[in-house]
């Protein structure tokens, strides 16, 4: 299971506590887990990327292992530690606006 | 027992304010969506229970919920909102071309007679329609594709489709209106559309009278008598009596005729309601006095309404969608400011109280009479 944390405002809008467990089927990628998310979640469609473009939201970033994930290509491969289970996808909004 | 709920959209959630007919005692429920951005939120006129609510953010762009039980609960539904076609472009600031890109609704429209069917007008300008409750949405793009969109180009809050005029008598014709190309209408149901701007003056154009390019704030009309248009523009307030085909000034002695909202009594189509703020620079009231003006004649002669208002040191503003009218007799009168107050009148505007007076920024009030 991919372990995902959202931040507080689309925990809301989604209506959950905590961290979120997925089935991502492999690769995982931003993409996958992204896919697997609005999935199970739909509105959350539209909130961390374009729904057209598949672009991520400007003031979005994706974390993990204490790397800044987000300028990598969507179907690039998450680390080894998030494929696994044992590392968290962090979505995070960026620090904007004061 | 009659009642009325007012639905008011603020920059970091919604609150729902309540009263029975008497408008004296008031509930506050809030913040629903605590932290976003809710431009607006407007209840069905076939079924108050159904709500539709637009829910935005810099961060995470733009949620639409509805509500099936008078806002107790919501549900998200549709939030893609695609151009049809290739987008274009419009003009940007400084008039070189720009690409029509989505950034938020502005505005919720549901129909009169059909809980299910709701409008939606959107920055960069374009009108929506969904039939299924919010699910889906499609664009009425004969709007876009009149032929003048590539000279439309934002105001200073973007380039916004702020209002949705349905015509109690004509199912067939609405008139909608953008910050800044104009008013247009169509007669066809959304297929076609015409600007509706003759008559209009607007200094910051190089055609100051300029078939589209105007920053139209705002425009009111009564259901009694539909082909009666008011309208607040950047500056001047202005009237039409042949469902916009032209336009008279009606500023008269207003103490100055920039402003953002305007609205109609619920019972007579004469009185109307505006909020005079300075400039276009100075979005405060005149003089620091917070000041409603009512005129009972149409326009030209108006009077300030200033009992329970702040008379000193005040300098907040009022937006477009910030005003609504219940249909309670008699008329009650609502508006929101930036500072955060709701005030409301219950004698159509002889009086005013703050409903509450600490909410985030207002961004949108309207009322809901339920009976």
């Amino acid at each position: 299971m991919i372990r995902v944390v959202l931040p507080a405002p689309l925990r809301r809008l989604a209506k959950i506590d905590g961290e979120v467990a997925l089935d991502v089927v492999a690769p995982v990628t931003q993409r996958s887990i992204q896919d697997a998310l609005e999935l199970r979640f739909p509105m959350l469609r539209g909130t961390t990327r374009d729904q057209v473009t598949g672009k991520r939201r400007a003031f979005m970033r994706f974390f993990a292992c204490g790397m800044d994930l987000s300028d990598d290509p969507p179907d690039a491969a998450v680390p080894e530690a998030v494929a696994r289970g044992e590392e968290p996808f962090l979505v995070v909004g960026a620090i904007a606006g004061g | 027992m009659s009642g009325v709920r007012v639905l008011v959209g603020t920059k970091k959630g919604a609150f729902l304010l309540t009263a029975d007919g008497k408008r004296k005692a008031w509930q506050v429920e809030g913040p629903h969506f605590a932290g976003w951005e809710m431009y607006h939120l407007k209840g069905s006129p076939a079924d108050p229970n159904r709500i539709y609510a637009s829910q935005t953010s810099g961060w995470f762009g733009q949620v639409v919920e509805r509500s099936d039980d008078g806002g107790k609960t919501w549900e998200a539904v549709g939030n893609q909102f695609p151009y049809e076609g290739v987008p274009g472009t419009h003009q940007w600031y400084d008039g070189s071309p720009h690409p029509w890109e989505f950034k938020r609704v502005w505005h919720l429209e549901p129909s009169l007679d059909d809980p299910d069917t709701v409008y939606a007008g959107i920055e960069d300008a374009a009108i929506f329609k969904s039939t299924d409750a919010g699910k889906s949405w499609k664009e009425l793009a004969g709007l876009r594709g009149h032929g003048s969109g590539s000279q439309w180009m934002p105001g200073a809050g973007g380039m916004g489709l702020h209002t949705i005029l349905l015509d109690p008598s004509n199912k067939d014709r609405m008139h909608i209106a953008i910050s800044a190309a104009g008013v247009f209408r169509t007669d066809d149901a959304g297929k076609t559309w015409r600007p509706m701007n003759r008559g209009l003056n607007s200094q910051f154009l190089p055609n100051p009278t300029a078939e589209v390019g105007h920053c139209v704030h705002r425009i009111a009309m009564h259901p009694s008598r539909p082909e009666t248009l008011y309208m607040q523009k950047h500056w001047d307030v202005m009237r039409s009596d042949d469902g916009g085909e032209s336009w008279t000034e009606v500023s008269g002695n207003l103490p100055t005729d920039f402003g953002f909202p305007i609205d109609v009594h619920a019972h007579d189509a004469e009185t109307i309601y505006v909020v005079p703020i300075k400039s276009d620079s100075e979005h405060y009231p005149p003089e620091g006095k917070l000041r409603v003006y009512r005129s009972k004649s149409g326009g030209n002669e108006w009077e300030p309404l200033t009992k329970g208002l702040p008379q000193e040191n005040c300098y907040v503003n009022v937006l477009r969608d910030a005003m609504a009218v219940d249909a309670l007799d008699p008329c009650g009168v609502y508006f929101g400011t930036t500072g955060g107050q709701v005030y409301a009148s219950p004698d159509g505007g002889d009086s005013w109280t703050p409903i509450v007076r600490d909410l985030p920024a207002v961004l949108s009030v309207e009322v809901q009479t339920l009976r």
